[in-house]
């Protein structure tokens, strides 16, 4: 008895770890192609692993194609990631505090409208927008990536909304009492507590933004403001079948979202499924 | 509590609707400016010629009588729905598959749905999906196998009938944050659900059709909503891995709005086209939610 159920044990853990293995193949593939000399990345004598580890694919890679090297795209990038997430996280917490505990005309209307926008898909409103931001002579910088995070976003309101009802609400009564008014809860009481479900918005909106492509390309098609998505697809297009350096880029653009993640792995997966949808 | 007399302005300060519209405040003003207005804006475009830097002229409904006899948007709206039809219900299962395999209460649960996780970390990434153009790619490792299992010419891209399935499995292959609130919803169903069917001699087949599935329906609603309009709106992996080829086998809907707009200048006709993609969604959306009454089971 005791054995079999050592036996399935086994079995299950190898399972899961063999399918784990496979669903992250393709990260492996191109970790160990970002050190492949071009010949041994396609083909069908391929080898798994590179036979002269190409260190230089990095620095072939990080000079670009054009004038700017990777450096700028990665500042770039860094700086509309960590200004929108910023945004993000402010401005949903600040709603999702309104939304969830203040009880004002007019807040069922906003909650649905709410709900609305955020199952509405951004590519329907991709032309009007960029004619707004046209109009406003704002193409070619930061703002229309920046600015609208700190406008809320609707599915981390929505999330945050969900952690904030889980909260007593005996805790704002018991601050009322101590003296604190609603702007003092929200700051003394509210967004401490907030704590998974920030770190969660962080790490979610951060990678959000980070990758995103369409923004970027609408936006920053000046070479000196691209991000690092961008700049990869631009650097892939001009390399023809130099694989190597393309693949030592995209390794490293994966990074800082590999580094969050690992680092607050623990709290995102409480935070998503504490904030999540209950039945 | 006791009421205080407080003066005009501190009483108006702390007035519950001023307390609510200035927390709001932020997602107030972003949809109007960013949601709202540019609604408004687009409808009113669809009815006219376009072009950015020339004013617009009015055209009634020549965009829409346009876009029925256009055979690039009808192909597109083929190839989307073959896409979400495909591919949805594929993320789901899998999702739903994986999320029951590691509900297992072992040490290692918390690192294997990490190592599950990673894919819809960096799935969506311009990096991933030039990787994966060169991953299934003629002489990538993918089609390398199957070519060792004798296929002979086998090429994903080069033909209009395969192409779209690296871009199915890439998008399944991110089933990471579905897989989480399915698992949450796993987690909630009451053990003795279970037991009691056991000792009624049912089988894990029919415990998964007549327990698992009936009290996760709120759930299966929720992700299969949430994963059909981002399929329908599907982008950047075909524009990347596919570029909308072989012969617009790929050309999603997201794309020819893109290309139309800002290719070929016609932001009139654009915004046409998103607003039958807006209500095609919206038809969508609206007859599951109705008829999720005959198929979502709540507890209360």
């Amino acid at each position: 008895m005791r054995t079999r159920r050592i036996m399935k044990d086994t079995i299950y853990h190898l399972f899961v770890i063999a399918f784990g293995l496979l669903m992250i193949y393709p990260v492996i593939w191109m970790i160990l192609g970002s050190f492949k000399m071009k010949s041994e990345i396609l083909g069908s004598k391929a080898p798994f692993l590179p036979s002269v580890w190409q260190f230089s694919n990095y620095p072939d890679g990080w000079v670009g194609a054009g004038m700017y090297t990777f450096a700028t795209f990665f500042k770039n990038s860094f700086i509309v990631s960590i200004l929108g997430t910023f945004g993000t996280v402010l401005s949903s917490a600040m709603v999702a505090y309104g939304l969830a505990r203040i009880k004002f005309k007019g807040r069922q209307m906003w909650f649905t409208l709410m709900i609305m926008t955020m199952l509405l898909p951004g590519q329907v409103l991709m032309i009007p927008q960029y004619i707004i931001w046209n109009n406003l002579n704002l193409v070619g910088t930061f703002i229309p990536l920046v600015l609208p995070k700190f406008l809320g976003w609707p599915f981390f309101i929505y999330m945050m909304m969900q952690f904030i009802r889980g909260l007593p609400k005996e805790l704002d009564e018991a601050a009322m009492i101590d003296g604190c008014n609603k702007y003092s809860i929200f700051v003394q009481i509210i967004l401490p507590l907030l704590g998974p479900s920030i770190i969660t918005t962080i790490v979610i909106s951060f990678y959000w933004i980070w990758d995103d492509y369409m923004g970027p390309l609408l936006y920053l098609s000046k070479p000196s403001l691209q991000t690092v998505s961008l700049a990869i697809k631009g650097f892939a297009d001009s390399q023809g079948t130099n694989f190597g350096p393309m693949f030592a880029m995209s390794t490293l653009s994966l990074i800082p979202v590999f580094l969050l993640f690992l680092f607050f792995n623990r709290y995102l997966m409480d935070g998503v499924t504490a904030g999540s949808v209950k039945g | 509590m006791q009421k205080t007399h407080k003066s005009g302005l501190r009483s108006l300060i702390h007035n519950d609707n001023t307390v609510g519209y200035v927390f709001t405040a932020p997602f107030i003003i972003g949809f109007l400016c960013f949601t709202l207005i540019p609604m408004f804006l687009s409808l009113y475009y669809s009815f006219c010629e376009y072009k950015i830097g020339s004013p617009a002229e009015w055209i009634g409904f020549k965009n829409y009588l346009d876009l029925f006899q256009d055979s690039k948007f009808s192909n597109s709206l083929v190839v989307t729905f073959q896409y979400v039809i495909v591919g949805v219900p594929m993320k789901l299962v899998f999702a739903l598959l994986i999320a029951m395999l590691l509900t297992k209460p072992t040490q290692a649960q918390g690192f294997y749905r990490a190592v599950y996780y990673i894919p819809s970390l960096i799935g969506g990434s311009v990096a991933v999906a030039l990787v994966w153009k060169q991953l299934f790619g003629s002489r990538g490792p993918i089609v390398t196998l199957i070519k060792a299992m004798g296929v002979r010419g086998f090429n994903f891209f080069g033909n209009s009938s395969w192409a779209f399935i690296p871009l199915v499995l890439c998008n399944a292959w991110q089933f990471g944050s579905s897989m989480l609130i399915f698992a949450s919803g796993l987690k909630q169903i009451p053990k003795d659900y279970y037991e009691a069917a056991e000792i009624d001699g049912a089988g894990s087949i029919s415990r998964f059709f007549r327990i698992t599935l009936p009290c996760l329906s709120p759930i299966i609603l929720f992700n299969l909503i949430m994963q059909l309009i981002s399929g329908f709106m599907t982008f950047t992996q075909a524009q990347i891995i596919t570029q909308g080829g072989p012969n617009y086998a790929t050309h999603y809907i997201a794309l020819d709005i893109y290309q139309n707009g800002f290719s070929f200048f016609r932001m009139g006709y654009a915004c046409a086209e998103s607003w039958i993609m807006l209500l095609i969604m919206a038809g969508i959306t609206g007859i599951i939610f109705k008829s999720s009454s005959y198929w979502t089971f709540y507890e209360n």
